[in-house]
């Protein structure tokens, strides 16, 4: 009985070890590849700034992975800190409830726009949010009717656009950019289109039929991007009048191999988007279990650190790599928010 | 006078059998066309290897060096200490002005007017953000510095490294691109003072995961990567190698053992990430180990790499001809002397090449990791196996995602080191199986 013997010899040994260990003196930190740059940022600057503390951990692997970890409980080997590309749904707050993570501060970071842009050897594109609508459902109206989206070609939407193939790569469902791409840019391109009123006029249910309008086709002419950006970046290399959905901060990065369009003629950039000229942007947010704060050493240091001024303001390094900074009376309110400690 | 092909045959050839037909022209044939795929299929592979290795290395050998700019540094009292309270209260020294420092010596060098303000922050973003933290370790080491003006080495910020090493095209306009022209000029301003250089980049291989690309290393992955190591190789080589012996030598060949067969050569073919989620919940959540640890990693290899070692093993033991075996039993060695002293020494370079090959395939190995939390930012080199850290194809895979141009040329680079351990290690197994090697 070799292999026993020494198998369990082996698991005792890991787990006298791992006792050495038990109380946890490092901020753990998981969720949205959106968000994780600006937190790399800002662990990195806490451990430097707070010799005291070890530099937090900040795990990637996106939004709905990171809340999934955040909720499995309360507890030093439970992650305290899950970054998001969106708010908290319904039934993650549920799962959270029931693991027994009832008290959680909900903390926004800022804003982060949403970007088309196209191989820098085209020409300008100037789109609107129903052009995309139209291009890319799975079903549009033709002639009062729902029919398969038979558009293959831009200037058969709109004269405007230049002629070619329609191609787009758009994040796919695991981040939490397709939420905000369906809600700002194929919901408002349904309504701007009038095809709104017309589906409900068509599909009784209203459920069903407002997710006709965010439904995207499935026929190869938008392909999801279950990777990062760089995934995207290089597909749109490959296929030079490809249209592809990007972060600013990423696009600001790779200005000089991307040309950027306009959406309802406001081109993408901090000003525009804080000003809410530029309508396609969402809030980034982390959310903080509340049980760890005093007990993970650190923890609460951390999160009074990233809000300060000197990392989510104007001025912040957030703001230079591509973070647009909540307005003034916002962070203040957000500050005010965490030093109370409210939940949600 | 003989001919053998002479008229004779053709007058006799109604008689003679026909001769038998070999086929020896058709077999040549089939043999000259194999030997043909074989050679497409090399030239195939070797045109692959060299487009993957020429890619990677035009990209990555420039990641090895690093531009650095050495300029005096003024380490004014007035800036640091301004109320003179170090010696009574040292945390001064750590939360003092460092990048106004900074900034005013690379202005001064650059003779710019302190008082435009656009420019110099321009100038102080030639220097790395980390450029006040190393003077401030600097002066907390010796607080007799403050007051004296010294040469320090900072690290360039990495638009300016890029742009160094000519990998910014400068015909793009000045607006889409991250170094402006009249950072350029001070580039190259600097260049003939003499006071910009590339030097060997020793941060690659000794600093933690950093979100500023110049100061971004391999340290915290290379000493993963260490650890797991050490690991695998702790666990899996006595659990394989007794496991194999005890299947092999000693064990009934029974239903039940044919059964342990079965599933140990099923589960050498299941993806790796399945590993990751039994490791998720079995060592994290009910055996409670920290998340992101290398040793939570090295149990998940282990169990990925034990049915490949298992497997090699088992071939290795087979191979032994069964007369040794008679010939030590004959001799009267109990069974355990014959598989100790005879047998196992005969396998041993085999089952150290699969062990090599079993490891190296673990050193390779991303998915298992990302469900344990191992696919992590992580700035502090680990210094048990117990504390958060990353993996080398880990860091490739993250760096591959950053926004940043200029970690293209650190994720190849990564790529270059993670491959150069894997020759270290394929020649390890070559040499350990030519030294242990004896003939029968």
């Amino acid at each position: 009985m070799t292999i026993l013997k020494l198998s369990a010899a082996a698991l005792v040994a890991s787990v006298a070890f791992a006792g050495a260990a038990a109380a946890r003196d490092q901020v753990q930190v998981a969720g949205s590849s959106t968000v994780l740059p600006y937190a790399k940022i800002v662990a990195e600057s806490f451990g430097e700034t707070f010799p005291d503390f070890k530099t937090p951990v900040v795990e990637s692997g996106g939004t709905g992975a990171g809340l999934k970890e955040f909720c499995k409980g309360v507890g030093p080997d439970t992650i305290d800190i899950a970054n998001a590309s969106r708010k908290i749904n319904e039934k993650e707050a549920e799962a959270c409830k029931a693991a027994g993570v009832t008290e959680i501060q909900e903390v926004k970071i800022g804003y982060d726009g949403i970007v088309f842009a196209t191989d820098s050897s085209n020409g300008d594109m100037k789109i609107e949010a129903k052009d995309i609508y139209k291009a890319l459902a799975a079903e549009v109206i033709v002639d009062g009717k729902l029919v398969a989206n038979p558009y293959k070609d831009w200037s058969e939407i709109n004269d405007t656009l230049p002629k070619g193939p329609i191609a787009a790569y758009i994040p796919g469902s695991k981040h939490g950019t397709r939420e905000v791409f369906e809600e700002k840019v194929m919901k408002e391109g349904c309504k701007e289109a009038g095809s709104t009123d017309v589906i409900k006029g068509l599909i009784s249910d209203a459920k069903e039929a407002s997710a006709k309008c965010i439904a995207v086709r499935k026929d190869g002419v938008a392909v999801d991007i279950d990777g990062d950006y760089t995934e995207t970046l290089a597909r749109i290399a490959a296929n030079k009048t490809g249209v592809g959905v990007f972060g600013l901060a990423f696009y600001e990065n790779n200005a000089d191999k991307l040309k950027v369009a306009t959406v309802g003629g406001v081109a993408p950039s901090t000003e525009t988007i804080s000003s809410g000229e530029y309508s396609v942007s969402r809030p980034l947010f982390f959310y903080v279990k509340k049980a760890h704060l005093g007990v993970i050493p650190g923890l609460k240091e951390y999160v009074n650190f990233f809000v300060a001024d000197q990392m989510i303001g104007p001025e912040g390094p957030l703001a230079e790599y591509g973070l647009v900074a909540a307005p003034d009376a916002e962070r203040e309110e957000i500050r005010k928010s965490v030093e109370e400690g409210k939940t949600m | 006078m003989t001919n053998i092909v002479s008229p004779v045959a053709g007058a006799v050839s109604p008689a003679a059998a026909p001769r038998r037909d070999i086929g020896i022209k058709r077999r040549y044939a089939a043999e000259r066309r194999f030997r043909a795929y074989g050679i497409a299929a090399i030239t195939f592979g070797v045109v692959f290897l060299i487009l993957l290795l020429s890619t990677v290395i035009r990209n990555g050998y420039t990641a090895f060096q690093q531009t650095a700019i050495t300029i005096p540094v003024e380490i004014s009292e007035k800036l640091i200490d301004p109320d003179n309270k170090r010696a009574t209260d040292p945390s001064v020294l750590i939360a003092a002005n460092y990048p106004a420092v900074v900034r005013d010596a690379i202005v001064k060098q650059l003779g710019i007017d302190p008082s435009k303000r656009t420019e110099v922050r321009e100038a102080a973003a030639m220097i790395s953000k980390g450029a006040p933290i190393q003077l401030r370790n600097l002066v907390v080491a010796n607080p007799a510095l403050i007051g004296t003006t010294v040469n320090v080495t900072f690290l360039a910020d990495a638009n300016i490294d890029s742009a160094n090493k000519g990998q910014i095209d400068l015909n793009v306009p000045e607006a889409n691109r991250k170094v402006s022209d009249t950072q350029i000029g001070w580039m190259n301003q600097l260049k003939s003072a003499g006071a910009i250089e590339k030097q060997f980049n020793t941060g690659l291989f000794t600093s933690g995961n950093s979100s500023r690309p110049e100061a971004a290393g391999l340290g915290v992955a290379l000493v993963g990567s260490l650890y797991l190591m050490l690991i695998v190789l702790a666990l899996s080589l006595p659990i394989g190698v007794a496991a194999s012996i005890y299947l092999e030598e000693f064990a009934p060949k029974n239903k039940l053992t044919d059964l342990i067969e079965v599933n140990i050569n099923n589960l050498a073919a299941v993806p790796s990430i399945v590993y990751g989620l039994l490791g998720l919940s079995v060592f994290i959540n009910f055996a409670g180990f920290p998340r992101s640890a290398s040793l939570v990693g090295g149990l998940v290899l282990t169990l990925m790499t034990l049915p490949t070692i298992i497997i090699a093993t088992r071939a290795a033991l087979r191979a032994v001809p069964p007369s040794i075996r008679s010939a030590a039993l004959g001799l009267g060695a109990s069974k355990m002397q014959m598989v100790f002293h005879h047998v196992l020494p005969l396998a041993m370079p085999g089952i150290l090449t699969g062990t090599i090959i079993g490891l190296a395939h673990a050193l390779g190995e991303t998915a298992p990791l990302l469900l344990i939390g191992m696919v992590a930012f992580v700035a502090d080199i680990p210094g048990t196996p117990l504390e958060p850290s990353t993996a080398l194809p880990v860091q490739i895979y993250m760096w591959a995602n950053e926004a940043e141009r200029a970690f293209v040329e650190r994720t190849s680079g990564a790529i270059i080191v993670l491959l150069l351990f894997l020759i270290l290690m394929n020649l390890g197994a070559i040499l350990l199986r030519r030294r242990f090697e004896r003939r029968w």
